[in-house]
């Protein structure tokens, strides 16, 4: 039964003024008592992170429920793709999760190149991990900045943000001609060899990054008030975050070893020596941000290490110009900065997917929301929000 | 030119603006203390004007009440100067050292150097916007709620001495004449959030009340020992309880003032930064939760006088600070005596800002609860702590 409960009993206030005025709710909430209050956050709000909606049933600042309202964001890229040929797709799937545009690519590649079953030189290899993993840094870069925002930080933002990230940002435009959408990654390789001299500045941008990971704890991981705005916030037990369908940092934070880098290793992972970051207070604010935070330095030894073992060689397997994969149906995927990013194709002969589907790790792992932000204050919920570090684009595809 | 050489020069860019800024600031302190140094006191000079005017008045047969009024609006006046030009330059001040905790350069372009008339554009911008008044909103309480807000905040400057003899009323109550008159604020802040019909502002304004109430208690009794040393809430007399060396070089200031001093100096300045709702405790603001907390629906000019209101206050506490703490107009060291009273104030009560400013952009946001908790279960403890050795110490010394 789902009903607007707002026209039913608005609770109004002596003196003209209403709380009632504003849009409808149309969520699932049924019942609203005297003293709760409902609060509508997003889809337009500062520290939703794009355009999502959740509507919060308030006891003073108490949440005692929370509904999730997504889809402000929905392109319809999956049915976009079954009208445009293969590589044109590649272009659709940087726009998904825009600041991990490279792994979607790679995603989104790796699937078709399993049902082309083509080669790809080590080369092109190594150079999909490098940038990969810079994409991933990139990414929990604006992690931290926005983290750090949502708890009402404003430095730490500039920092990440402003600073380092527009330092990979950098590098990405000079090796791809982009800063956001790519489509660099290619169907049987890259777009195009690194440009001379583009690993030495990579291995620079390292260098620069040691000390200013240590000024990223100072600043924040470290700070008494960060840990107190986060130890024992929004825990999600092992068990639950399995039973959502939780994957990379976010489950990682709960305790279970789970990457698809060490588990399944794709592409060259097997090559290189890093660990893997684990939560250790049982998936609360802190760890989903320890994690992270520890996986911008692994991410970075990784980068450090291909840069070192990097071949020469061409970058572009064999692959015709045009290609019409052989019919069946194929699921290959990547660990995403957020988590497994799937990408399901299913192939007639064209050339075109006859049908795709997205595995969104965003997606999946914002369902959980509505149970996390349960009892919490409305400070907490912006903190648990922040700390899943979902994408809406990717959210609402 | 490529990137890394790009790199390099920007490096080089800042090593250059380091060094060319330190330059720049002991210039501009030392050119500060040798302008102070010869204006000198300004109570001699005032009385002398006052002097004249009442003179010339009498021997050319003026009305009794044309030098009386001078000396009833001009002091006013002169008061709401400072309040509308000092929280202009604390806002530039503020956005440079955003900007420099920050990686970047603020603002640059407006009026040439340093862009030091940001400020000014953007209180033009605010002054010719539309007031715009949301839907079922509470009419009066709604357009009251900024003046509720200001009123206390320039009331509150009126027994405060900017130097020597430099003080517009000249309370026996000063010390509590600024708390009650500065805890007025919290009922504007309550109508600004009720009278919004905005839920982000009714919380906001809830959050405000509530944070603004509590933390006035160890406020006012972290001052408490001070009072209590001095014998008087008179702010002059603390003032000038304060001058003078103990064993001809520890200066007479009360954070001096072994652990008790210290203490409730540490717990005046994080309560004050509170009572202002400033980061760490901008919960009723909290932009990222709030989006503006209580002046959510305000714009333009009704928008400026909260923003004036919280920037006065947190000058007014600073400088309360100052003069309550640190030694109001005395110097650090007897050979600086001749830098004066008024001058010696100023910069400490810019040394306080700056801790705030410092303060807002380094730290996270405490949780509303936290701060409660902060205020009832740590600072009015160790207020009363404070007070209670304060109070031995003078029974020992009576005895």
């Amino acid at each position: 039964m789902t009903s607007p409960i707002f026209p039913s009993n608005p609770p109004k206030i002596d003196g003209g003024a209403s709380l009632s005025t504003g849009p409808v709710f149309e969520t699932k909430i049924e019942q609203v008592e005297e003293h709760e209050m409902l609060l509508n956050l997003g889809p337009q709000h500062p520290s939703t992170h794009g355009v999502l909606r959740v509507v919060l049933k308030l006891d003073g600042e108490i949440i005692t429920d929370a509904v999730p309202d997504v889809g402000y964001l929905h392109r319809g890229v999956e049915k976009l793709s079954e009208h445009r040929t293969y590589p044109m797709n590649i272009v659709l799937s940087d726009r998904n999760d825009y600041l991990g545009a490279m792994t979607n690519n790679w995603a989104f590649c790796l699937a078709v190149e399993k049902l082309l079953k083509v080669e790809i030189p080590p080369r092109a290899e190594y150079i999909r991990v490098i940038v990969g993993e810079l994409n991933r840094v990139a990414s929990h870069m604006v992690f931290y900045g926005t983290y750090g925002i949502d708890l009402g930080a404003f430095t730490p933002f500039l920092h990440s943000f402003g600073r380092d990230r527009e330092e990979i940002l950098d590098l990405f435009e000079e090796i791809s001609g982009a800063r956001i959408t790519y489509n660099y990654i290619r169907v049987g390789g890259i777009m195009l060899d690194a440009p001379d001299g583009w690993i030495g500045r990579v291995q620079a941008f390292l260098e620069r990054m040691k000390p200013r990971l240590v000024e990223y704890d100072k600043l924040l991981t470290f700070n008494p008030i960060f840990k107190d705005r986060n130890i024992g916030i929004g825990k999600l037990s092992a068990e639950k975050a399995v039973a959502y369908g939780f994957t990379g940092p976010n489950l990682r934070a709960s305790g279970p070893t789970c990457d698809l880098r060490k588990d399944h290793p794709y592409s060259v992972y097997k090559d290189f020596q890093y660990d893997v970051a684990l939560g250790i207070g049982g998936g609360d604010c802190y760890d989903r941000f320890l994690v992270r935070r520890q996986e911008i330095s692994e991410s970075l030894k990784i980068v450090e290490q291909a840069c070192k073992k990097i071949p020469e060689g061409p970058v572009m397997g064999k692959v015709a110009k045009v290609y019409r994969p052989p019919a069946g149906e194929v699921y290959a995927q990547v660990e995403a900065p957020r988590g497994w990013l799937g990408s399901y194709l299913v192939s007639d002969g064209t050339d075109t997917p006859y049908r795709y589907h997205i595995r969104a790790p965003s997606f999946i792992n914002l369902q959980a929301l509505g149970e996390m932000v349960k009892g919490w204050k409305v400070a907490d919920v912006v903190a648990i929000l922040g700390s899943l570090d979902f994408v809406l684009g990717e959210v609402d595809r | 030119m490529n990137y890394l050489e790009g790199l390099a020069q920007k490096e080089m860019l800042r090593a250059q603006s380091w060094r060319r800024s330190a330059v720049w600031l002991a210039g501009l302190i030392l050119l500060g203390i040798a302008g102070a140094s010869l204006v000198g006191e300004l109570e001699p000079k005032l009385s002398g004007m006052a002097k004249f005017l009442q003179d010339i008045s009498i021997q050319k047969g003026w009305p009794v009440w044309i030098p009386a009024a001078f000396f009833i609006f001009i002091p006013p006046a002169v008061l709401l100067g400072i309040m509308m030009g000092l929280p202009m330059f604390v806002v530039w001040w503020e956005r440079k050292v955003a900007a420099h905790t920050q990686v970047r350069l603020g603002p640059m372009e407006v009026g040439g150097w340093h862009g030091w008339a940001q400020v000014m554009a953007d209180g033009i911008k605010l002054f010719l916007k539309e007031i715009i008044e949301p839907d079922g909103i509470d009419k009066w309480v709604f357009r009251l709620a900024p003046f509720v807000v200001f009123i206390p905040a320039y009331l509150s400057f009126a027994p405060l001495p900017f130097g020597k003899g430099l003080v517009v009323l000249n309370l026996d109550t000063g010390v509590l004449f600024l708390m009650a008159v500065s805890g007025l604020s919290t009922v504007g802040i309550l109508m600004a959030g009720w009278g919004s019909a905005n839920k982000y502002s009714l919380l906001g304004g809830l959050r405000g009340a509530a944070q603004v109430v509590s933390y006035e208690i160890p406020r006012f009794l972290s001052c408490v020992p001070v009072v209590m040393w001095v014998g008087s809430l008179s702010l002059t007399r603390i003032s000038a309880a304060q001058s003078g060396f103990l064993w001809g070089w520890l200066p007479r200031w009360f954070i001096f003032y072994p652990v008790v001093g210290q203490i409730s100096f540490a717990i005046y300045l994080i309560t004050t930064i509170a009572e202002t709702n400033r980061v760490p405790f901008d919960v009723p603001e909290a932009e990222s939760e709030l989006v503006c907390g209580f002046h959510t629906e305000y714009g333009g000019m009704m928008f400026a006088f909260f923003f004036l209101a919280e920037y006065s206050y947190v000058f007014a506490g600073s400088l309360l600070g100052a003069v309550l703490f640190l030694g109001g107009g005395a110097p650090l060291f007897s050979f600086l005596g001749f830098i004066p009273s008024w001058a010696w104030l100023l910069g400490k009560t810019f040394l306080l800002v700056f801790v705030f400013l410092l303060a807002r952009w380094t730290l996270p946001r405490l949780r509303v609860d936290r701060i409660m908790d902060l205020c009832w279960k740590v600072f009015l403890e160790w207020t009363f702590v404070v007070i209670l050795a304060m109070g031995f110490v003078i029974l020992w010394r009576v005895k």
